[in-house]
């Protein structure tokens, strides 16, 4: 039962589920910061040395705060949300790819918890069941608020999650898998998916923004009508499992679009630099890394610069637009295919 | 290829993830002080005496939205295995998804042009 095999895979799961808590915590201290600095402010520097204690700060604040479940709620329900919230944003790393095989004493072992040949269906499954959590808390809330954050939310996830689908698909065409592990491999250097599915990137990317709640379509718990959408009732560390399920999101749908359109960890002139496999698995690792901080700062960058979407504007460029968009760059690759291969 | 050792990684790592939650919605229970009072535990209204509950009812459109997501979500899932075998199935293949496709563009079409997702 104890192979070497289960060991390692043992000790990566737990390794990468510690990077992700660290990263989803930096994540909001990069957040404040990034925006301090597109709005010319300092942003938080009293914790620790340029404030990098911050989240730590934060972390022992939310521990310590008051549990508030108003009388009226589902009690059961108001607590099983943010706790589904959060389980379901720690199970979709599983089938990252972080990087190509390492080799310890003679061993070839993979840095991907697990490849299933269905990979992305699971992404999907696993990301449609935090709709749940956020459903759930926020109708059993029992709050006007709360109960138009939810259902704004699941609408609107449930809306772009099609053309999600939609554009994965004219992907999975090109590629011929459903395996990320495979869909990596075929990147191999600098044949990355980008610059075959520009347009299925462009729809994908829009759709992330929606699915992960991030401006601009953070309409669920758009402060000015909503005071703080499906988790205003929420407070001390079921409040910080909605907030941190939000990071860890962002960080897993980073690192999706990197593993999808940017080579995962493939970069240039792997294979000609003449250096071991071993080096080259692990210079992976960073470029990988290197891809998702680029697009966590991509998805601050966003939220500081673009307005946030009307409803209706909302619900019509994800039915009207990408849904059509979609399935015309379905059928374009299907022909762009066919055209090469005679 | 797919055999039930692919999954044991997936079940490990649930047992992680639920392990951290369940400890840290403990600790916090445990850590946090409780001091109750009635204002204190009613629901949130801007500051204004709530009135009423949230178990009202609510626009239609949400529910459509709901129903339209399932058709065309089962729709999508049936082109992943076409796509999978995309070249495999060859010119065929492709002009027969082109016919699927089109009464899937008809449906939407439909849909919009009845009004269901506007939002007014």
């Amino acid at each position: 039962m104890f192979t070497p095999d289960l060991i390692f895979k043992v000790i990566l799961i737990l390794s990468i589920f510690v990077i992700t808590l660290v990263i989803a915590m930096y994540s909001t201290y990069g957040e404040r910061k990034v925006a301090a600095f597109m709005q010319d402010r300092l942003g938080p520097n009293r914790a620790g040395i340029f404030g990098i204690l911050q989240p730590l700060a934060d972390g022992v604040k939310m521990f310590m705060k008051e549990e508030l479940i108003p009388d009226i709620s589902n009690k059961v329900l108001f607590i099983l949300g943010p706790c589904l919230a959060m389980t379901t944003a720690l199970m979709t790393s599983a089938i990252i790819p972080w990087g190509s095989n390492i080799n310890i004493a003679g061993t070839d072992f993979s840095l991907q918890v697990t490849d299933l040949n269905i990979g992305v269906l699971y992404v999907f499954a696993v990301t449609s069941i935090g709709v749940y959590g956020i459903m759930i808390g926020g109708w059993a809330s029992n709050n006007k608020y709360s109960l138009l954050g939810a259902l704004r939310a699941s609408s609107q996830m449930i809306s772009y999650e099609i053309a999600m689908g939609l554009a994965i698909i004219a992907l999975i065409m090109s590629t011929g898998t459903l395996s990320l592990k495979e869909i990596s491999a075929a990147q191999a250097g600098f044949h990355w998916n980008i610059f075959v599915q520009p347009l299925g990137f462009l729809i994908f990317i829009i759709c992330s923004f929606a699915e992960t709640n991030r401006a601009p379509f953070d309409l669920p718990e758009c402060e000015t009508e909503l005071v703080g959408g499906y988790h205003t009732e929420y407070s001390s560390m079921k409040l910080g499992f909605y907030l941190f399920a939000e990071y860890i999101n962002m960080f897993i749908a980073s690192a999706v679009i990197s593993t999808l359109y940017f080579g995962g960890y493939n970069f240039p002139f792997m294979n000609s630099i003449g250096l071991s496999s071993n080096a080259v698995a692990i210079l992976g690792v960073v470029f990988l890394f290197a891809k998702i901080f680029f697009f966590i700062f991509f998805f601050m960058w966003v939220r500081w610069t673009i307005p946030r979407f009307r409803y209706d504007q909302l619900m019509r460029l994800g039915w009207t637009v990408l849904i059509p968009l979609a399935i015309f760059n379905i059928l374009l690759t299907g022909a762009i295919i066919f055209a090469t291969n005679n | 290829m797919n055999s039930l050792n692919d999954y044991l990684p997936i079940g490990i790592q649930l047992i992680v993830a639920l392990g951290f939650v369940v400890t840290t919605m403990v600790a916090t229970a445990l850590l946090g002080p409780k001091r109750k009072s009635k204002k204190k535990d009613e629901i949130f209204e801007c500051g204004i005496e709530s009135t009423g509950n949230a178990r009202v009812p609510f626009s239609i459109k949400y529910f459509l939205v709901a129903i339209l997501f399932v058709l065309f979500d089962v729709e999508v899932i049936f082109m992943y295995p076409w796509a999978v075998n995309f070249r495999e199935l060859g010119l065929q293949g492709f002009l027969e998804m082109l016919v699927f496709i089109a009464f899937l563009l008809a449906g939407l079409i439909y849909i919009i042009k009845k009004g269901a997702l506007k939002w007014e």
